[in-house]
């Protein structure tokens, strides 16, 4: 394949992976920018969503898309409803001290990931996604009649993937919709902006941070039912996700929800289209090394603000 | 409805700032906390919020104790607070902060409109984020916010700090408001000759003990107890 195509792929590859980097780094922005807690375990969150989406897909019979269907619903709910037990058991117990909370949430994670190896058992298993077209993409040239479509060989996309980047989307709109416009989003802002005064306003901050928590663990579990038809389940799955999650929130901004979203695309877009052309470690690389100048210039990050 | 503290002991982690204080707000009335610095007046209020935890004493509003309440249901009795340096959500609008006030207690559009009309500045700026107002116009929408549950109790910290003079006389022309409705003021406030404008009662903290509870009258007559607890 020629160079123009093959980025083109590649640009397309990255988008999907920055769609979904995007929903799992704003679970972790939202509940770090709240609840100031760094949650280690976010990445389990995101593989107990892969794993229960495999579950549910295999106990429903019929079509696929019924299966993923259920399993976008249920797996959400189930890695929430979690999420807000660890905050009641464990977070709300250490009084949400940060470095309690680290420590805390490292415990979580080897919970999830070892209940999982136990229930789930060490396969990768993948879901059938719900439809998958294969769509030849058309390339310009510059021919003998001029500028003339034509198909290269390999450059084609599933009609899932694309399904992915729209998916991504629409979740983000809903997301920032009910940040700005609904009463619970507005009570979740005023909590992060100013947690005392909060409580002095009637707010429950405690049961804030339950829904917080439990909200940034379900977008971690709906990234992962949208990429497991992709990328297959596996108890492991969690590591990179937390990582590129780290990476995303920390050259965005904590809290920030703007920059969560720029930075997704930074990262998810330049990922995909180093590891199409290098190596996916050579991506790694650069990511964290942009980290590390990030937070040696601008420690707030791309659209933090500097902290009081 | 009548606040009363009595005998409360608080303070922050291991370090104790109040010692077995008691007082009482009466409807109708202002009343002034007076102190030096770091005599324990904010905490005083923040412990009435029940953002502090009691380690002995009891808060009670019209003989109902409210210092066992969570501290969110605390306001939802009629407890409204105007935080020392406002405290205003800053990265919300002017109309999202007094939203939150309304929310506070279930108040309605009626209400909301009452309390545009006392601050019509306010009105003017809904839209702009609470950060970009002015000193006198923050302090504007943190009573705004505040009374947005219609309270029957008001606890205002240092409200007229590092405003200029019309500002002043705005604010303290809402506290006498608040008065006259019948709502109990608590007011921490620095300028003396504020305070003995403005207050019906002063009551004294010294390091976290409560002294003298007097009439303003007496104040007025006899400045010995401001030379005494404040060093005028």
């Amino acid at each position: 394949m020629e160079f123009g195509p093959h980025l083109m792929l590649a640009i397309l590859e990255g988008a999907v992976g920055a769609s979904v980097l995007a929903l799992t780094a704003l679970g972790l922005s939202l509940v770090f920018g709240v609840m100031r807690v760094v949650n280690v375990a976010h990445g389990e969150f995101f593989m107990l969503g892969a794993v229960v989406a495999w579950f549910v897909a295999n106990s429903i019979a019929g079509h696929p898309a019924i299966g993923f269907l259920a399993a976008l619903a249920i797996a959400p709910l189930i890695a929430g409803a979690v999420a807000m037990l660890v905050d009641r058991l464990i977070l709300k117990n250490v009084a949400y001290d940060p470095e309690a909370t680290i420590v805390g949430t490292i415990g979580v994670l080897y919970i999830l990931q070892q209940s999982a190896l136990m229930i789930y058992g060490p396969e990768a298993r993948p879901v059938e996604p719900p439809f998958s077209h294969r769509i030849a993409l058309p390339w310009v040239e510059w021919g003998e009649n001029g500028l003339a479509f034509f198909y290269p060989w390999g450059l084609s996309i599933t009609s899932y993937k694309l399904f992915v980047i729209v998916a991504a989307i629409a979740i983000l709109l809903a997301f920032w919709l009910v940040m700005s416009r609904t009463r619970l989003g507005l009570i979740m802002r005023a909590t992060q902006m100013d947690r005392e005064t909060a409580l002095a306003f009637g707010i429950p901050v405690q049961r804030v941070y339950s829904i917080v928590f439990g909200f940034g663990a379900a977008l971690a579990a709906l990234a992962a039912v949208l990429i497991v038809p992709i990328q297959q389940a596996h108890y492991l799955m969690g590591h990179d996700p937390l990582l590129l999650s780290f990476i995303v929130v920390i050259i965005g901004g904590l809290g920030s929800v703007r920059g969560t979203i720029v930075a997704a695309l930074l990262i998810g877009m330049s990922d995909g289209i180093i590891s199409v052309f290098l190596s996916p470690t050579l991506s790694k690389i650069i990511a964290t090394l942009l980290v590390a100048l990030v937070l040696v210039f601008r420690p707030q990050g791309l659209f933090g603000k500097k902290m009081a | 409805m009548t606040l009363k503290l009595d005998g409360i002991s608080t303070g922050y982690g291991q370090v104790q700032v109040l010692y077995d204080l008691s007082f009482e707000a009466r409807p109708g009335e202002v009343l002034c906390l007076l102190g030096r610095n770091g005599a324990g007046k904010t905490t005083t209020l923040k412990a009435i919020m029940g953002l502090l935890p009691l380690q002995s004493g009891t808060i009670s509003l019209d003989g109902q104790t409210i210092s066992t309440l969570p501290a969110h249901e605390v306001p939802r009795q009629g407890i409204a607070y105007v935080p020392q340096g406002r405290r205003l959500f800053k990265e919300l609008t002017v109309a999202e902060n007094i939203d939150v006030g309304l929310m506070t207690r279930g108040k309605s559009a009626a209400t909301r409109e009452r309390i545009l009309t006392m601050f019509p500045r306010l009105r003017e700026r809904l839209t702009q984020q609470a950060e970009t107002l002015s000193g006198g116009e923050q302090q504007m929408l943190a009573t705004a916010r505040a009374l947005c549950l219609d309270p029957s109790v008001l606890l205002l910290d240092e409200p007229t700090e590092g405003l200029q003079p019309s500002m002043i006389a705005l604010i303290t022309d809402t506290v006498r408001t608040m008065r006259d409705e019948g709502k109990a003021v608590i007011l921490v406030e620095q300028r003396i000759e504020a305070v003995l404008s403005l207050a019906d009662r002063v009551a004294f903290i010294e390091n976290g003990h409560g002294r003298e509870v007097v009439e303003t009258q007496t104040l007025r007559d006899d400045p010995s107890l401001l030379q005494k607890y404040v060093g005028i």
